[in-house]
């Protein structure tokens, strides 16, 4: 019977081109634009190298200080004599991992001028992420110690500096009059990883910035792994009681420190909102994203709700014979909603070509810097449920009106 | 004449098989109004009829007189407003949807003037349609039973060809076969040779006619063709929605 209700629905579409088009446009561009919206969420939270275990992980990258009598507050990332202070101590987490944030730093090849993003870190910030080495190692504690001047870098900087990626082992980059010997590697990692992502990593007992310095606000962050993901609760809340005891910079006009250790998604989502509050904002973020993602389905839903009630007028013979020769509107609705179901994954196959295609648009036009967004098999699921979701509801209102058309109407091919 | 004639013995063209005079559909005081805000319409007014196994029964009447709305009643395939119809010795009018299909797909097969053939579908796929509806039919003998139907409809070079390939007289040829394909026990047909120059209705009344004959199967025709409609057993009159022969 499936095979018969698929012969229908292919038949259908070839015989009104002009609506097939409409409707699969319809489908394939909204499932389009939610399938590169949800590439770039993918790539940016989900799990992937450097932060695969990302289920594991607490970002710390941001501190407010708030002011007395709701006077406003000062924030901005942390110091690295804060986070050794009050993050380093913490005891329930497996490992934990200081850095600075990428900064510029200009290296020269002959005449020209490369830029090259440098990152700060300890030894423990290899043991955190997974980087792919393309060839040697990464820096130790013990190199980060002693203050070896030692780096690993990216493929892109490799290339460009020593033009090959192989073989660079030992030789010397200098960045910023600093030369630095190369000991590693790495796959280049996109931009949208701000946590992780830089052009070169150098121990940050290199880092000029003073290390000692009392202040609250810096350049640093601290990344956190968890034995496992059920420990992150834990992690948080003894966390938040060393925060709580944390004493303000200045008693008279500070109120007090606010920093928290979230996951990827939420330490982004905070990032992005500059939100100082212990709601770290996902929950609001995602209804909204919820709630949009539906509104933007709703109109081309309605559109094939609107094709497929014309479709079922000029389908009334079928629908008569059908309910004559013994079709229960049970039937009629199954087989109308095949139809459409087979239709929106048709439409939602089209999307995810279509996707495919901006996808590497946006890979190849260096917009985000390393940025390598291809559809992966979540994002194919995902795009596959959207079409499910999408063929089910654009087809149960036309399916249960054609179920409700009497047969002897149906045959005479007028409405009910 | 009022419609109060139950029963009637075979008038015309006898069959050569005997008929068990077994009831296959009974009406008993069916009445049909169309109602609309305005206007009150009797379609059918108490109308009486048996049909018995094995008969092959013409109604006949000026246009509007109501003897298509009386095949949908007998089809199953609208309600009447008033009086009891029974099928095999059983009413049912407190059928649900469910049953009623599936009382349709077993005894009832249908020819209908203008076909009514899915066009999208080859002659096979439409005459295999009623054994869709079929439970524990496998798709081995749905192909089977369909091509056994058309080849008594003498289509069985057709199987893959559409509709729209095909005369008025072969879709009405497969009309007949996507009646027969369920083996139900009484075929109603709506004016079945309407659409038919005078050769091709020829054909298929004799198509019809031996398949009454020969399978001994039960047929309800609707027609405007007093010619064919002599070569029944039995021809009802209609008039204003009542019976008057």
């Amino acid at each position: 019977m499936l095979l018969s209700y698929l012969k229908i629905a292919w038949k259908v579409l070839l015989r009104r081109k002009f609506f097939t088009f409409i409707s699969l446009f319809g489908i394939s561009f909204t499932l389009m634009i939610l399938l590169v919206v949800y590439a770039l969420y993918d790539h940016t939270v989900g799990p992937h190298t450097p932060e695969k275990k990302v289920d594991r992980l607490l970002f710390v990258n941001r501190a407010t200080v708030s002011f007395k009598n709701d006077n406003g507050s000062n924030n901005g990332t942390i110091s690295y004599s804060f986070l050794e202070r009050y993050v380093r101590p913490l005891r329930t987490p497996e490992k934990i991992s200081i850095s600075s944030y990428f900064g510029p730093t200009a290296a020269y090849v002959g005449n020209q001028k490369l830029d090259v993003d440098l990152k700060y870190t300890d030894g423990q910030f290899w043991e955190v992420l997974d980087f792919d080495f393309v060839e040697g190692r990464p820096y130790t504690v013990a190199e980060v110690q002693s203050g070896a001047h030692v780096a690993v870098i990216n493929e892109r900087t490799c290339r460009a500096y020593f033009g090959t990626t192989r073989g660079v082992l030992g030789k010397t980059i200098e960045t910023d009059r600093v030369r630095y010997r190369v000991i590693g590697v790495v796959k280049d990692v996109p931009g949208m990883r701000f946590n992780s992502y830089a052009d070169m990593w150098a121990p940050i007992s290199t880092s000029t910035q003073d290390a000692k310095d009392p202040s609250y606000f810096g350049d640093c962050m601290a990344i956190i792994q968890a034995r496992t993901p059920a420990d992150l609760a834990a992690i948080q809340a003894e966390f938040n009681r060393v925060i709580d005891q944390v004493p303000v910079p200045d008693p008279k006009k500070h109120e007090k420190v606010h920093v928290y250790a979230g996951t990827l998604l939420s330490s982004t989502v905070r990032w992005f909102n500059n939100n100082s509050t212990p709601d770290d904002g996902v929950a609001d973020l995602m209804g909204k994203v919820a709630l949009v993602t539906l509104l933007f389905m709703l109109l081309p839903a309605l559109n094939l709700i609107n094709v497929n009630v014309s479709r079922i007028l000029e389908r009334s013979s079928e629908i008569g014979v059908r309910k004559a020769f013994g079709a229960t509107a049970g039937t009629l609705i199954r087989q109308f909603l095949v139809e459409n179901v087979f239709l929106t994954l048709l439409g939602g196959l089209l999307g995810l070509v279509l996707a495919g295609v901006v996808l590497h648009l946006i890979d190849s036009s260096g917009f985000i810097p390393y940025t390598t967004l291809t559809l992966n098999p979540r994002i194919f699921a995902g795009g596959l449920l959207l079409s499910l979701l999408f063929g089910v509801l654009s087809g149960v209102y036309p399916a249960y009106k054609m179920s409700k058309l009497q047969a002897v109407q149906a045959l005479k091919g007028g409405r009910n | 004449m009022n419609a109060t004639t139950l029963f009637s013995a075979p008038t015309a063209a006898p069959s050569t098989r005997a008929t068990a005079f077994q009831p296959v559909i009974e009406l008993r005081s069916i009445e049909k109004v169309y109602q609309t805000k305005t206007i009150e319409t009797v379609a059918l007014n108490h109308v009486n009829l048996v049909i018995h196994k094995g008969e092959f029964v013409s109604i006949m009447g000026p246009s509007g007189c109501g003897k298509s709305t009386l095949l949908s009643i007998m089809g199953l395939l609208d309600e009447p407003t008033a009086g009891v119809v029974e099928i095999e010795g059983r009413a049912v009018q407190s059928y649900s949807d469910k049953e009623l299909a599936a009382l349709r797909n077993h005894k009832i097969g249908f020819v209908f003037q203008s076909y009514h053939l899915i066009n999208d579908l080859s002659v096979l796929d439409n005459v295999e349609l009623p054994l869709l509806y079929r439970p524990g039919v496998s798709g081995k003998e749905r192909r089977e039973r369909a091509y056994a139907a058309l080849d008594k409809v003498g289509l069985s070079a057709r199987t893959n060809h559409f509709p729209g390939q095909l005369s008025g007289g072969q879709r009405q040829r497969v009309a007949i076969a996507r009646a027969l394909a369920g083996r139900p026990e009484l075929i109603l047909a709506d004016e079945p040779t309407g659409n038919l120059d005078s050769v091709m209705g020829e054909e298929i009344m004799e198509l019809l006619l031996g398949l009454n004959r020969d399978e001994g199967t039960t047929i309800v025709m609707v027609t405007h063709d007093e010619q064919q409609a002599l070569k029944t057993q039995r021809l009802i009159r209609f008039f204003d929605g009542s019976q008057v022969s």
